[in-house]
């Protein structure tokens, strides 16, 4: 069987796909990759359907031995890549013979690094994928040290034509809202939205990118009212008690009982993975 | 699109409907039917999808009530639980005919939320609707059946909850690598079956 055996996770390193949508009537939430279009890019590097599982890599840090020759991919935020400690670029298809050892560096921006490899990880997939959903526990455990992961026979020519550069990630973000459906729930809630600055917590993960700054305001008329437990989509930007918007991502609860004042166009999604602590944030309402 | 609608009644009746359109084909791009509260959350895979549900919802009739599915659930119940005596008092009744009333009762999935495989089952009679604990646990355990509200239900894994306790069971509320994973769906209905 051809592997690849984990020597070091860096902060969190976890299997991810394109996840599992179509099962929140489930309580299931959709996981998958934060970064999907690096995640994306790094399966066509290799070689991939870009739907193949990678690791989503936090911070860096990650080392791999490959047990068999693969071909690899690093995207995501630019960070140094070295096989057998000799420097490679991110953003390529790098070839790995059997014994060969992948260490990641850590990004200088930006969080999440993905790594795609030549046939893709083929742990078993659980509500067909095989992404790690931190909210509830389907899917692998976040990888340690010693695991062993399976690889699927290749399928496809990795390829050069496909390169992108890493994109630098600012610390200043702006990002769309599309408003409602409970926007009505609050005091002219695109002004409130458009006027605020706010800077991402370290509170954040994958299931919500938590804020500290302004609290929003409710109109009056919705001042201390019950929500309903309703369904919630990655995107949502639900306002809870303290005021204070929490963004959710993919590996979110699938109904919620505060308001949602607004959701993300799935575009802007990306850019909340890469999101660091202290990283100013303000929305663009779009009514 | 969230449907927003004015019962939990009306909820099954969109949920069905939509349910039923999908199983016919009409609406190809769907990729998630979510029943709530008082919403329908129904997602598509691109725009287009959007016109066809317009027709779907302004065909349905929400002043009746969805022909419930002919699945039938029956989770077999002991009940010891740690509110059995708290919830019969509420009551005003004798934890004999507290379980009685609760394992006599056809219940109704409505929607599910808070963990995967977690049911809100509605049919709960009137003397049952209480409130939640005042103090939630912060551990229960896996298969505890509880009420709170107008639900009754079963926490599939441990997790804090304030929910009262009636009992349990060992049926597995939700196994991913079983198909199907959840034992519990929106529509299903429910029968608790008192054990030893």
């Amino acid at each position: 069987m051809r592997t690849v055996t984990v020597l070091a996770t860096g902060p969190q390193a976890l299997v991810q796909d394109l996840g599992r949508p179509g099962n929140a009537h489930l309580g299931v939430p959709p996981s998958g990759a934060l970064d999907v279009p690096a995640l994306r890019l790094a399966n066509r590097l290799v070689g991939n359907a870009e739907s193949a599982a990678g690791i989503e890599v936090l911070l860096g840090g990650l080392r791999l031995r490959a047990d068999c020759s693969c071909v690899v991919a690093v995207t995501g935020p630019a960070l140094a890549v070295a096989v057998n400690g000799r420097g490679r670029d991110s953003h390529r298809p790098v070839y790995l013979a059997d014994g060969d050892v992948l260490a990641l560096g850590t990004p200088a921006d930006g969080l999440r690094a993905y790594l795609g490899i030549s046939g893709g990880l083929d742990v078993p997939a659980e509500l067909g994928s095989r992404s790690t959903d931190l909210l509830s526990g389907i899917g692998p455990a976040p990888m340690r040290v010693g695991d062993t992961l399976p690889l699927a026979v290749p399928t496809g020519l990795a390829g050069g034509a496909d390169e992108l550069g890493p994109r630098p990630v600012p610390d200043a973000i702006t990002v769309p809202v599309l408003l409602g459906p409970r926007d009505d729930w609050f005091d002219r809630a695109a002004e409130q939205l458009a006027a605020g600055t706010w800077l991402v917590s370290p509170d954040s993960n994958r299931i919500g990118l938590r804020v500290t700054g302004p609290a929003l305001r409710r109109a009056a008329e919705f001042d201390g009212a019950e929500l309903p437990s309703e369904p919630v989509v990655t995107g949502a930007v639900q306002v809870p008690a303290s005021g204070r918007p929490v963004l959710f991502l993919a590996d979110h609860p699938t109904t919620g009982g505060y308001p949602v004042i607004g959701v993300l166009p799935a575009a802007a999604l990306a850019m909340l993975a890469q999101a660091r602590p202290g990283t100013t944030m303000r929305f663009r309402p779009i009514a | 699109m969230l449907v927003e609608v004015d019962s939990l009644d009306q909820v099954d009746a969109v949920r069905a409907a939509v349910g039923s359109a999908a199983e016919r084909g009409d609406l190809p791009d769907l990729v998630e039917l979510v029943p709530a509260a008082r919403t329908v959350l129904v997602a598509f895979g691109s725009k287009t999808g959007l016109a066809r549900l317009r027709d779907v919802l302004a065909a349905a009739d929400l002043s009746r009530p969805a022909s419930r599915s002919q699945r039938e659930v029956r989770i077999p119940v002991r009940y010891d639980g740690p509110d059995l005596e708290l919830a019969a008092r509420t009551a005003g009744l004798g934890v004999a005919e507290l379980v009685e009333l609760h394992s006599g009762t056809d219940y109704a999935v409505a929607f599910t939320g808070f963990a995967p495989g977690f049911g809100y089952l509605v049919g709960l009679p009137e003397p049952l609707v209480q409130a939640r604990l005042d103090h939630p646990r912060t551990a229960v355990p896996a298969g505890s059946v509880g009420i709170a509200g107008e639900f009754t239900g079963v926490y599939p894994r441990s997790s804090p909850g304030g929910w009262r306790l009636l009992g349990r069971t060992e049926l597995a509320l939700f196994d991913p690598h079983r198909e199907p994973p959840a034992l519990l769906v929106p529509g299903d209905r429910v029968k608790f079956e008192v054990v030893g």
